[in-house]
């Protein structure tokens, strides 16, 4: 084996690293599925919910949080802060989201829920944030969400916590934002 | 095959000028080079640290706004780490492997160049960020986002520094491997390698394992921020938690990456200066391949608080645990070395001793941490700052000077001056321990790292700690004094220089030949090492 033959198999070896740094990514996004570590909640279809049992003789108390991004100008806030539900009982949260700026801005909701090991037993058949959310001028909108928590949950887990951050979609990002920046408004 | 095969084949004929160091192709004269980069990149990094001292030496806001502290905490940690103990230890392997192996020159001698070369120019990019609007990189030197994605015209100087410093560490990687598996002498086989060779061959192989994965976390984020890709970026779907992984993946290996040319060379001094052979050659071998190989299923335990699932961290907390014994082997293999020897107490010596001590204080702490119940308190307190200080300072850095003082007699063909090496050593050791020690206590008692004020409950013991590390600080210009006299001139040393010394390096002559071993040797057993 000479040198060259030697460090062209150890460059290939680099490059091959190179690319498995980047192979991390949809691993790490499939080993989040399956542990929930990074929080992200799962989606149930409705057909599956009308199978559910509700489980009446133990409680859960679901704490709403919300935040926006500070490049968003928008308020954000669950009407209420807590729900105690029944795991397997389909509920509904009401939230509200404001446009404070003068032009219409488009958001998206990123959710998490805490601690990571409940993210795995709670389910939204309905989300605000599946989808992009438009505002106009000085909007005022009502979103909810249906969610419904598995009877699965570990009994150790009598609170959970939703987490909701409003941010300002990468589209939009681009430039558009100048605008908001320079109105006094906000 | 030819030996040095590349380089010029004249032999007695140096080239002179700022040539000879511009368009090197010697191992000796980019080994110096690296050394050199390395100690003026240890003076910058250090002048840092001392105005983060000063900052903290009373609380309250003396000297520098809390923007500029930060950038100080973020570049003392890139500087030290990628400019002062990375080079330094390319610097040794490059001086000494040629010579320990019976080579006269690298393998691939124009490549050594080049890495050498990419060094000044990216830390060139990195330090000018301190004059740029918005300052210098101020999040951390993890750089995760997303306050890294927040910095201002820095940011793209600091991808761009670590990508240059990743290129120029895995062509020296593959440098070293590519020397050190052909350009052998007849007799050396593996197992013959002296203990320094073996450390850079490990080491070597982790910078080419891990370097490249950071280099692609922080591509991700450069996309992130000027392409909106969302690998990092929660808005697009994407997780900040898994840059922590990216960098830790690379991060925790990169640890080894600093300390591992460490145990080489104190496996080198310790037999000398015992005169007796090293103890458990064949078991420091596979431990320091044990070490290497568990850093890569370790990361975790440096993010335990992110909210990992229970499996998770306990999974990290014994992986992390399993370290300490590989560790633990090598400890006791150098202290079994020791054990009824004829020791003389120079200055390699002492830096070597003291290496072991003070290491292993920091190891230990980084067992508590490794706990991951206790962690949650200590996360990101002083005592993290006095953990990962305790291993590379009296660690890793003791180790690098350890060497310096061993091998600067061969280089110069001149006895350093050994009253100001004590001098110089123990200044070191006594301020080292002043410096580093107070913030177990501090962080104990809850004071967070990166922070320029501080609650007035932790004045006393950063009054201590600042005055330490001003002693310690100013300590290390004793260093330069001994080098530059040990350059122009002294006692002669002989080719062994010292009465224990073993293997091929001892038997050139002190200065050695422009090209080391124009004809391999023939190694045997006894010659091979010490």
């Amino acid at each position: 084996m000479n040198s060259d033959h030697i460090s062209g198999k150890l460059a290939i070896f680099a490059l091959a690293m190179f690319g498995f740094g980047y192979a991390l990514v949809p691993i790490y996004d499939v080993l989040c599925d399956i542990t929930g570590l990074n929080g992200k909640t799962g989606e149930i279809t409705a057909e599956s919910v009308s199978k559910l049992v509700v489980d009446y003789d133990r409680t859960v108390t679901v704490q709403f949080d919300t935040n926006v991004n500070s490049e968003l100008p928008w308020t954000f806030r669950a009407v209420d802060k807590t729900l105690v539900v029944h795991p397997g009982e389909v509920t509904e949260a009401v939230f509200i989201a404001v446009n404070t700026s003068s032009a219409e801005v488009t958001g998206q909701a990123v959710p998490s829920v805490a601690p990571a090991q409940a993210s795995l037993y709670f389910n939204k058949t309905e989300c605000f944030c599946f989808t992009k959310q438009t505002l106009a001028a000085h909007e005022q909108k009502e979103m909810v969400v249906r969610f419904v928590v598995e009877t699965g949950l570990p009994k150790k887990i009598s609170t959970l916590t939703l987490s909701y951050t409003f941010f300002v979609t990468p589209e939009e990002k681009v430039g558009d934002l100048a605008f908001i920046a320079a109105d006094p408004a906000i | 095959m030819s030996y040095g095969a590349g380089h010029d084949d004249n032999h007695d004929h140096k080239p002179t000028g700022i040539g000879r160091w511009l368009f090197s192709t010697n191992h000796k004269d980019i080994g110096t080079m690296y050394l050199i980069f390395a100690l003026i990149m240890f003076f910058i990094g250090g002048a840092m640290a001392m105005v983060i001292r000063a900052e903290l030496f009373q609380p309250g806001l003396q000297f520098v706004n809390p923007q500029f502290f930060n950038q100080m905490t973020t570049m003392h940690a890139l500087i030290m780490i990628f400019g002062a103990l990375m080079p330094a230890g390319v610097g040794l392997a490059n001086w000494m492997i040629p010579m320990m192996i019976g080579a006269p020159d690298m393998a691939l001698p124009r490549m050594n160049n080049m890495s050498f070369w990419i060094l000044p120019f990216a830390f060139i990019l990195l330090l000018s960020t301190l004059f740029m609007d918005g300052g210098a990189p101020a999040g951390g030197w993890t750089m995760y986002p997303p306050l890294t994605l927040q910095l201002g015209n820095a940011f793209p100087f600091l991808i761009f520094t670590i990508h240059l410093l990743g290129i120029s560490s895995i062509l020296g990687a593959i440098n070293i491997i590519a020397t050190i598996f052909n350009m052998r002498a007849p007799g050396m086989t593996f197992m013959r390698l002296p203990l320094f060779v073996w450390t850079w061959i490990i080491t070597a192989f982790l910078l080419i394992a891990a370097m490249p994965v950071f280099a692609g976390a922080v591509t991700m984020m450069l996309t992130d921020k000027f392409f909106d890709t969302s690998f990092f970026s929660a808005a697009g779907g994407g997780d900040p938690v898994l840059f922590q992984h990216l960098f830790w993946f690379f991060g925790h290996p990169e640890v080894y990456i600093l300390i591992l040319p460490a145990f080489g060379i104190v496996s080198q001094i310790l037999p000398t200066f015992a005169r007796k052979p090293l103890f458990g050659y064949a078991s420091m071998v596979y431990a320091t391949a044990a070490i290497a190989f568990l850093s890569f299923f370790v990361w975790a335990h440096h993010m335990f608080t992110v909210g990992m699932p229970l499996a998770g961290e306990l999974y990290f907390m014994y992986a992390t645990m399993a370290i300490a014994v590989p560790t633990g082997v090598k400890i006791f293999n150098w202290i079994a070395t020791l054990w009824k020897g004829s020791m003389t107490f120079e200055t390699p010596m002492l830096f070597s001793l003291a290496f072991i001590v003070l290491f292993t204080i920091g190891g230990f702490t980084g067992l508590m941490m490794g706990i991951t119940p206790v962690d949650f308190q200590y996360h990101d307190t002083y005592f993290i700052v006095a953990h990962f200080h305790y291993v590379l300072v009296p660690g890793a850095i003791f180790g690098v000077m350890a060497g310096i003082y061993f091998w600067l007699p061969k280089w110069t063909g001149h006895m350093y001056n050994e009253t100001l090496g004590k001098w110089h050593f123990w200044l070191s050791a006594v301020s080292v321990n002043v410096l580093f020690f107070p913030q177990h206590f501090l962080g104990l008692a809850g004071m967070p790292r990166r922070i320029p004020d501080y609650n007035v409950q932790f004045a006393d013991w950063n009054m201590v700690s600042s005055l330490g590390g001003f002693v310690f600080g100013l300590s290390q210009l004793l260093l330069v004094v001994v080098v530059i006299q040990c350059v122009r001139g002294g006692q002669k040393a002989t080719d062994q220089v010292w009465e224990g010394a073993h293997g091929l390096e001892w038997t050139l002559p002190s200065p050695p030949p422009f090209h080391s071993f124009t004809t391999p040797p023939q190694v045997t057993e006894a010659t091979a090492h010490s």
